[in-house]
Formats: structure tokens, sequence, C-alpha cells
């Protein structure tokens, strides 16, 4: 898979530009600021609607435009496909597969896959455990389309019982005779179990999945200092780590009946996926708080590529994109990665600096400046 | 802003679900230019919603009597009943013209997010009802999301102790349609809930 060309209107610093891109490397260059990534924070939108840097549309679009358009031409087994996506602040975006309207948004997801590292991602390893759930969720989805109904349904029945919580502990805190009404939380046990267990189940079999990659991309990184590893700790007990949807629907009860005093205590859900950690480490110790800036920057670049190459395992053979990557990394460690994602069908790199790009990832090569992107090499 | 009549008319029309500003302010010049008669018969119209309009009795549908035209139909079945969360949904299954029993309206789902619990619902009227003892088969019908889902695991919970068999509706693909356009939700669905044929 490989993206043919991209068109922006309004987009972020640009008015209206248009790239034609090759399979393979293509490297662009551009000083700091002049927006090689929103070109590449264009793409990453299209394969999920969602920016990796900003949670809400609104910086997307031009300053005084309305709306912003990105239209892109995926080649996939030798066909192109047209993708364009027009985000509307506040408002549904609307979505155009090849030349008829699309449904809804959510139907253009698919279209184009794509693994994407960006210095954001450092916060994976030194972040709060909700960063790297949401990369095992996100992944999960890439891979398995029916997660993202499983991860909706999941997190709002939290929602719904976490309301139900707080309600009884209001009542309680003010003095009211009766603890609130607790006689729905059954009700949202049950659901919480059954969407938790699901969710669980496929985050496990991922982890289970993902782990040899993770450990072989850190490998190839870090060229053997240190062995990388993942763990998935769940905020149940688990005599074993099973997939059984049942077992952990049932292991999921029994841990809400054991917290159900504490969670009535503090007015919110303790246990569940959603309080789960992915927890990293780096030969004996956890790279939270002990792995140094280069060895946390390592890792994360790990995770991503063990993802990409998941991808691909499965026959998927997603865009993989760099942004601003090979600054941070010393010579060797530039070779070794270069080596590593050679293969992609197509690589996406930016950076400041022409020099930094290793040799091998050569490729084409554009220009970004102020509002414009042209192809030199 | 308009002055006096025209703008208060604006006003409430804009309160309406669905009508912005611009809509309300379409509305109502288009009233203003209208024939008096269709205005009063408009007007009329509104008065009698309020008037006439109520809640059957027996099941909560809306009615312009003591009970609905279901619940007074000798015709239907009082073993069977199905039920829904709004009026509208009674409306939607008496489409398809293959129910024959009654129904009962909660007028709404369990959302703790919005502060609905069952004391905030028909479910009382509910029991009720079904302590009779004449109902053998109750049909769970609310919307297929988190909100609707809890509230017919909450009345399964209730009611499968009385010995009345308890069936939900089944969630799946749509007639008609193509599998290629559905999405991966309801296909997984229907996926989970797939039979021998």
């Amino acid at each position: 898979m490989y993206v043919h060309r991209l068109e922006l209107v309004d987009f972020r610093s640009y008015e209206r530009v248009g790239v034609d891109l090759q399979p393979g490397a293509n490297v662009l260059i551009g000083a700091n600021g002049v927006g090689k990534t929103n070109l590449v924070e264009a793409l990453g939108y299209v394969a999920t609607l969602d920016s990796h840097r900003v949670a809400t549309d609104a910086p997307l679009v031009r300053m005084g435009a309305t709306s912003a358009v990105i239209r892109c031409a995926v080649v996939h087994d030798g066909r192109e496909l047209l993708v364009e996506l027009e985000i509307v602040p506040g408002k549904a975006n609307r979505a155009r597969l090849g030349r008829s309207p699309a449904r809804r948004a959510r139907d253009v997801l698919g279209a184009l896959r794509l693994v994407l590292f960006a210095p954001e991602d450092l916060e994976l390893v030194r972040g709060d455990p909700a960063e790297r759930r949401r990369y095992l969720d996100d992944l999960l989805v890439n891979r398995q389309p029916r997660y993202a109904g499983v991860r909706a349904d999941y997190e709002r029945v939290v929602k719904q019982r976490n309301a139900l919580l707080r309600t009884a502990y209001l009542a309680r805190k003010t003095g009211g005779s009766r603890g609130g009404d607790l006689g729905t939380l059954a009700v949202w046990d049950t659901h919480l179990a059954q969407h938790g267990a699901e969710l669980l189940a496929g985050r496990l079999e991922l982890v289970a999945a993902l782990t040899p990659h993770v450990a072989k991309a850190y490998d190839a990184v870090a060229a053997g200092r240190g062995a990388a590893g993942i763990a998935y700790r769940p905020s149940i007990e688990l005599a074993e780590l099973t997939t059984d949807r049942a077992a952990l629907a049932e292991a999921l009860t029994a841990a809400l009946a054991a917290s159900r005093s504490a969670e009535i205590e503090r007015g919110t859900t303790l246990v569940g996926p959603h309080r789960d950690e992915l927890a990293l480490t780096l030969g004996p110790l956890p790279a939270k708080g002990y792995a140094s800036h280069g060895e946390s920057w390592s890792f994360a670049l790990a995770l991503r590529l063990a993802g990409y190459d998941l991808l691909r395992a499965d026959g998927i053979e997603p865009v993989l994109v760099l942004d601003d990557v090979f600054a941070e990394l010393d010579t060797g460690r530039r070779e070794r990665l270069a080596e590593l994602v050679g293969g992609a069908s197509q690589l996406l790199v930016t950076c400041a600096v022409d020099d930094d790009v290793p040799a091998a990832l050569r490729g084409t090569r554009y220009q970004v400046g102020e509002g414009t992107v042209r192809r030199v090499g | 802003m308009y002055e006096g009549a025209i703008q208060d008319l604006i006003d409430e029309l804009g309160r309406l679900p669905g009508v912005g500003p611009k809509s309300a302010q379409r509305i109502a010049f288009h009233v203003l230019s209208a024939d008096p008669t269709d205005v009063n018969r408009l007007a009329g119209a509104l008065r009698k919603v309020k008037e006439l309009v109520r809640f059957c009795t027996t099941c909560y549908n809306v009615a312009e009597s003591e009970q609905c035209r279901i619940c007074r139909d000798p015709r239907r079945t009082n073993e069977v009943l199905c039920v829904v969360e709004e009026p509208k949904d009674v409306v939607a299954i008496e489409r398809t013209g293959e129910f024959r029993g009654r129904y009962h309206v909660l007028g709404g789902a369990i959302n703790p997010l919005e502060g609905i619990g069952p004391d905030n619902l028909r479910i009382r009227e509910l029991m009720i009802r079904l302590g009779e003892g004449t109902v053998r088969e109750l049909i769970l019908a609310t919307d297929p999301n988190t909100e609707g889902e809890a509230t017919a695991t909450y009345l399964a919970l209730m009611v499968k102790p009385m010995g009345i068999s308890v069936t939900r509706l089944a969630s799946g693909l749509p007639v008609g349609g193509d599998l290629e356009y559905a999405d991966e939700i309801t296909l997984g669905r229907a996926f989970e809930g797939r039979r021998a044929v």
C-alpha cells in the first residue's frame, strides 16, 4: 500500500498544496516550523480520523477558513482509491470514497493503513498508563476493526457506571438516608464484565503476538544494549493469563464484587481494562523512571516498529511514517534503523537537516517551504 | 431583533427541538403571511394536543382516552407483552404488522449520566401488570445501545424469577442491504448471533 498523491486545502498552515509521492522512501526536508509534520498529520488523520497532536479538530483548519480538506490517492494491490475528507470543526466530517460520498466518515477507516512514529510518542514510555492502553487499543482496532465497537461499548459502560457510583457517593456525603440508587449496579457489573472480558482478551492476544516484535525492534534500534520486554498487567487477579472470554468475565465479576465497598466509597470504577497497565521493561528494570532519554526514545520507536511488523505479518502493508526521527539518533542507530525499515512498501521521513537521513534511505526527496512542497530529486 | 409579537414567536419556535434561529425566523414569517384559517388550524392543533392527548393508563402509550387503541383492541392477545422505550417505538413495531400482543412504554432507558434510574421509568407499573398473571412471554424491545441493553438486563433479572419467559429482539444485518456496506459493529454482532440453517 502506498499514497500516490496528497492534496490539502486550508489544512493547518497550507492554503492549497499537492504533492505526488512515490513507493519506497520519500524524504521531506525543510526548516523547523515550515509544516513538514502537518503533511504527515493529514495522512494520519485519514488513517485514524484523529490527529496525533491535538484532541480537537479546530486547530487543523487554517486560520480564517471554515473547513479543511484532505484528499489522497492510495494505491493498494495495483488499484488506486481516492479518499477525501472534509473537516468541519464542531460538525460531522464529510467523506468521499472513490467518486461517491461515504455514508459516514468512519467508512474511510481501513482505506489507508498507516503506522506513524512522532516525537510525541516519547509519552508511550514516560507518560501515564493511559498512553500505553491507547497504543494497544489503537493497534487492536487497526488489526481487527471489530474492536472499535468493543472499545466504544466498554467506555460507555464505564462512564454510566461511574455516573451511578458518583451519584450514590454524593447522596451519601450530603447525608441522604439511602445511599443513592444502587439497585442497577448489578446490571452495569454484568455489562462491564462482558465488554471488559472481550477487550481484555483482545489486548492479551495482541500483547502475546506483539512481544517478540518489540524485543526484535528494540534490539535492532539499540544494538543489543539491554533487552526490551512488555507485559500486560491487569487490574484484576488472574490465576493465569487466559484469553477465554467466559473465564475473564467471571474474574472481572469477582473483582467487581470484591472492590464494591471501595468503589462506593470513592465513587468510581476501580477494576477493569481501563485501569490496566502495559509494563515496559529494559533488562530487569522498569523502563519508566530508569531508562535514559535515548533508551526511552528507542523503546517508543520499537513499540511503533513492532506494531508495524505485526501488521505486515498479518498481510497488511501499511505506510510507515517517521516524523523527525533521525535527528535523535547517532550514526550507528541511523544505519540500523534504515536497514530495518528499508523494505517498507512506502516510507515517509521528515527531517530538518538533509544529512541526517542515511544514504540507504535517500529515495525521492522533497523540499518543504512556507506553504509549498517541491520535488527536488 | 424584531419587535413585539413576531420576536416572541421566533423565540418560542427557536425553543423547539431541531429548530435553529434561522429556521425559527423563516417559520415565523411564513405564519405571518399565511391565511388566517391555516394559522387558526395550527393554533387549534397545538392547543388540542395538550388538552386531549394523555397517556394510556395501562401501557403509557399516547392515547386520546383512558386507554389507547391497542389496549382496547379485543382481538389482541394478553399473553405476550412487548416492552419499548418510547411511544414512537410502538409505531415502528406496529408497522411490521407482525406483533399481535400488547405493549408497555417505559418512557426511556436507564441512564445514570442523565440521572435516570428505574424509579424514573414505568417499571413499577410493568411489575404490577405482570403480577396479574396473564402474561406468559415478555419481549424486551429496548434500543440496542448501552442504555437499552442495560435496561433489558435489569428487567430480565427482575422478571425471570416470576416464571415468565423473557426474550430479547435480535440484532443483526438489515434486510435487503449488502453485506459489504454493513459496519463492523453490526456485522460483528450478526456473527455472534449466527444460527444453524
